[in-house]
């Protein structure tokens, strides 16, 4: 189902340019607002069938201790990925760290379940390819609703469909123990952002676009890595 | 004599300073210890209280105001959020606007509140320049099974103390995030649409009963 999609990302991302041609309002940074509008109530209409539930399920039913394990679990495999990413913009110590902390959790952690690099100082990061195309200097481009993966740019589209393509467990062979992992690392992703959603829901004048700015401002923060130049106005 | 006097005069202009710097000290905190020592009051008082974290929004409003609010510049958070269009608006609206926004992000970081489960704060090294008037101050929540998030606070040096005009969380500004949607507002209905957006926005969440 992924790999699906994946494939079609690029074809969905055209659709969508030529589709954008005659919905756009007015936001330089959201040209293709009309689809992505689209888009976004078709992602909300799957979670909140689909998704939001088995999330809620699985957060009330399982003990803390549990999902912190399989979290790191799943964060543990993402550290190699993390570090290649690192190591890609050029910044060999956190690539170095990010390969020692799997090395430590995939082994004093017992296969991840245990973060102890974190209890060590070492530092766990985030990065993926839209942020190494960003460190680059590629522009981010048009913000795109990704049906399935939500909200993305132009640039971070491109990182995305590279994400999947590296991604250890979307290349699992064996087709069932891959879906089950892809299937309960979504729901133990999801579980985290459930305390989120309500604020949210508070703060959103208009949710959609509320989660867009918020997503590009976030993305703008992560390639530089928590240090974006302020963009500071006086009015 | 004349190193004598050279001398007196050195001890005097440091005891001015020293004297002044304790006056300083005594009528405002210094912006970390300002952000930590709130953060760690508020928080002792969530964990005690079983009414907000089963969702009683009412109560962490009551807690928010007291004991968050006194730090907070909403006036100067109002104009970075509405920031071009703030002009346009006359003295009035500004005043109209700055209580409904100040009410908006009353009730979300009241309700962020009540989501508390057992997170830690980390509050991150902190180095300030003499002399200087506007500060960024990091914490970052730790919590078990999910990645660190960033929770940054934005100071600026006020007459009556240092007082936060911006929140990141995770990189998103909590003020600017409201920019785009407010021009659009703005572009909409001019600044008496805004305001009516957020009463009405303001109005739902006030009669809203609680939610688990």
């Amino acid at each position: 189902m992924r790999n699906l999609l994946v494939k079609r990302i690029p074809v969905l991302a055209c659709v969508a340019l030529l589709l954008g041609g005659c919905a756009t309002s007015g936001n330089p940074k959201d040209p293709i607002e009309g689809f992505n509008r689209a888009m976004y109530g078709l992602n909300e209409a799957v979670d909140k069938v689909a998704i939001k539930p088995v999330a809620k399920a699985y957060d009330f039913v399982l003990p803390s201790p549990v999902k912190r394990g399989v979290a790191n679990v799943f964060g543990n495999i993402d550290d190699v990925f993390i570090g290649v990413n690192n190591l890609l913009q050029g910044k060999g110590k956190d690539g170095i760290v990010d390969l020692g902390r799997f090395l430590v959790n995939s082994t004093v952690g017992i296969f991840g379940i245990f973060d102890v690099a974190s209890n060590i100082g070492m530092e766990k990061h985030d990065e993926d390819f839209g942020q190494t195309f960003g460190r680059w200097g590629i522009g981010p481009g048009a913000y795109v609703v990704v049906p399935f993966f939500g909200s993305r740019t132009a640039r971070d589209t491109v990182g995305l469909v590279l994400d999947v393509k590296t991604d250890p467990i979307a290349n699992i062979h064996d087709v069932p123990s891959r879906n089950v992992l892809l299937v309960t690392r979504i729901v133990s992703d999801r579980a985290q952002m459930l305390p989120a959603d309500k604020v949210i829901e508070e703060a959103a004048l208009d949710k959609y676009a509320y989660i867009r700015d918020g997503y590009l401002q976030r993305r703008r923060n992560l390639i530089h890595d928590g240090n974006p130049p302020r963009e500071k106005e006086d009015f | 004599m004349k190193i004598k006097e050279y001398s007196m005069k050195w001890l005097l202009a440091v005891v001015a300073a020293l004297s002044f710097n304790a006056a300083a000290l005594a009528q405002e905190q210094a912006p970390e210890v300002l952000i930590k020592n709130v953060t760690n009051e508020v928080l002792e008082i969530v964990r005690k209280d079983k009414d907000i974290q089963s969702g009683n929004t009412k109560k962490a409003i009551e807690l928010v105001e007291a004991k968050v609010l006194p730090h907070f510049n909403f006036p100067r958070m109002t104009q970075l959020a509405v920031a071009r269009e703030w002009k346009q608006a006359s003295a009035t609206q500004q005043k109209v606007l700055t209580e409904e926004f100040r009410s908006l992000l009353v009730r979300t970081y009241s309700k962020a509140l009540t989501e508390y489960k057992n997170q830690t704060i980390d509050f991150k090294p902190f180095k300030m320049q003499a002399g200087e008037t506007d500060v960024k101050v990091r914490t970052q929540i730790d919590q078990a099974g999910a990645k660190p998030i960033g929770l940054d606070y934005y100071l600026e040096k006020m007459p009556n103390g240092w007082k936060v005009y911006d929140i990141e969380v995770g990189g998103v500004s909590l003020v600017t995030n409201y920019r785009g949607e407010f021009t659009t507002e703005v572009r909409k209905g001019g600044i008496d649409g805004l305001i009516a957006t957020l009463q009405a926005k303001n109005k739902s969440g006030e009669g809203a009963a609680p939610k688990k």
